[in-house]
């Protein structure tokens, strides 16, 4: 059943957002933007490596995944809680996750498990920066 | 607390960092000779990690060395080619020999470098480590097992402020800010008005006085370099009537300092700016005149053999 749901999932995402199955998605707060299609798959914003004509470093064909998702998040009529989300810092990618359905770790909850470091760090203790 | 976090949490002082030279054969010789150049400049050197995605000395070696030399490093950590848990070794690694300042940034991609067949990480992308530099210097590993005591760490991050998407590197900022980075070291910027706009953009989004700006300036010794930055090195626009102005002056090496010169002020014009990072790729003695014309006086408070002394007991 799991890998019947993954297999669907696949079919579904693969063509239309070019989805890695990484088993977390986080498609809905990236302008509806596959940032594992990025080559350093990074999840949280451009790299600073971006061309004048915001093509990507590492495929100069390609248009940089964040400013589609950036251009996107702005102009697309995505639900509000959806965008206001996309400066949201996501967690790094759980690697055990991979090749298994986003869509079933949603409904379980498997994708917001976080490890317990990141969890406790929040903006206000990195912002205090508390000393030592 | 290091010299760089007094300076920008504590005064009003502009500061002053640099990247420091790459090191291969005879690395420790060559640290010697960097470090004579820049002791008494600078309030923080860049300990590099594998610039370009070429392979180097390691960033922990030379934070290591520059603490024996009498420099305060700036321990440079990338994501291209260590995954979560090697970075948290080197940054466990380096605070074992006190080093205080870290900075983190996605890195450059493998195709930048000379291996390009290499196996690119990117485990964690920036912001996630600034986070984890943060959880860390909180006392807990990204496991949440402790640390005790926790390492003292200033953090920093990077951004570049002229590659698209403009507006959305302000965003960026705030980001980096909130994950806990007090200081943003800045890809050099050709183009004046993206300055002003990322540096008005951050002050706009409440960021002044929070996260200290620190512009990139290059010293380089003719056009080449520029045109090297501009058609090799990815996210570096170098306007043509920027290299034009060094390519057809009488003496492309004096206006190239002036450019420099020019490009120092102007930035340290802007708001939130509370430095510059110096990349010095002339290795000359325009490194001194930069200084001197910018208002930075020399001060060298300890030689190579006090600092030998505690060097392992920071």
């Amino acid at each position: 059943m799991t890998t019947f749901i993954a297999t669907i999932e696949h079919v579904v995402k693969g063509p239309v957002w070019g989805c890695q199955d990484c088993g977390q998605c986080v498609l809905h707060s990236t302008g509806m933007t596959c940032p594992m299609n990025c080559p350093k798959t990074l999840r949280n914003g451009p790299c600073g490596g971006v061309r004048e004509n915001g093509h990507c470093e590492v495929k100069p064909e390609m248009k940089c995944v964040w400013l589609k998702a950036y251009d996107r998040t702005q102009d697309w009529p995505l639900p509000a809680t959806w965008k206001a989300e996309y400066n949201h810092l996501r967690p790094p990618v759980d690697n055990r996750l991979k090749g298994t359905s986003s869509w079933k770790n949603f409904f379980t909850k498997r994708d917001r498990w976080t490890p317990t470091g990141w969890k406790n760090s929040t903006d206000e203790s990195a912002a205090q920066g508390a000393d030592h | 607390m290091s010299t760089l976090e007094h300076k920008l949490t504590k005064t009003n002082e502009t500061v002053f960092t640099a990247e420091f030279h790459t090191l291969d054969g005879n690395g420790f010789e060559k640290a010697k000779k960097v470090a004579d150049r820049f002791r008494g400049w600078f309030d923080g050197v860049n300990a590099t990690d594998n610039t370009a995605a070429h392979a180097h000395v390691s960033n922990v070696a030379s934070a290591i060395a520059m603490k024996q030399l009498g420099l305060e490093p700036i321990l440079q950590v990338v994501c291209r080619d260590k995954n979560r848990l090697a970075q948290q070794a080197d940054i466990m690694g380096a605070s074992m020999f006190g080093v205080e300042n870290f900075v983190a940034l996605t890195g450059d991609d493998v195709t930048a470098g000379d291996e390009s067949e290499a196996r690119r990480v990117f485990d964690l992308d920036g912001p996630q480590l600034v986070r984890l530099m943060s959880t860390i210097k909180r006392g807990e590993y990204m496991s949440g097992r402790k640390i005790d005591p926790a390492p003292h760490m200033f953090i920093g991050a990077v951004e570049n402020p002229g590659a698209p998407p403009f507006e959305y590197r302000v965003q960026r900022v705030a980001k980096k800010y909130a994950a806990g980075a007090k200081f943003l070291q800045l890809q050099i910027c050709y183009h004046q008005d993206r300055l002003e706009k990322f540096c008005a953009g951050v002050r706009d989004a409440g960021l002044a006085g929070k996260i200290a700006i620190i512009p990139t300036i290059v010293l380089v010794k003719g056009a080449r370099p520029l045109n090297f930055m501009h058609n090799s090195v990815p996210g570096i626009d170098v306007p043509a009537d920027q290299i034009a102005r060094v390519e057809k002056a009488a003496d492309p090496a004096e206006e190239a300092y002036l450019q420099t010169l020019e490009f120092s002020q102007h930035a340290l014009a802007q708001p939130g700016v509370r430095g510059l990072h110096i990349t010095d790729f002339r290795n000359d003695d325009t490194l001194e005149r930069l200084m001197t014309d910018l208002g930075r006086v020399r001060r060298i408070t300890t030689t190579n053999e006090d600092k030998d002394d505690h060097a392992y007991s920071a």
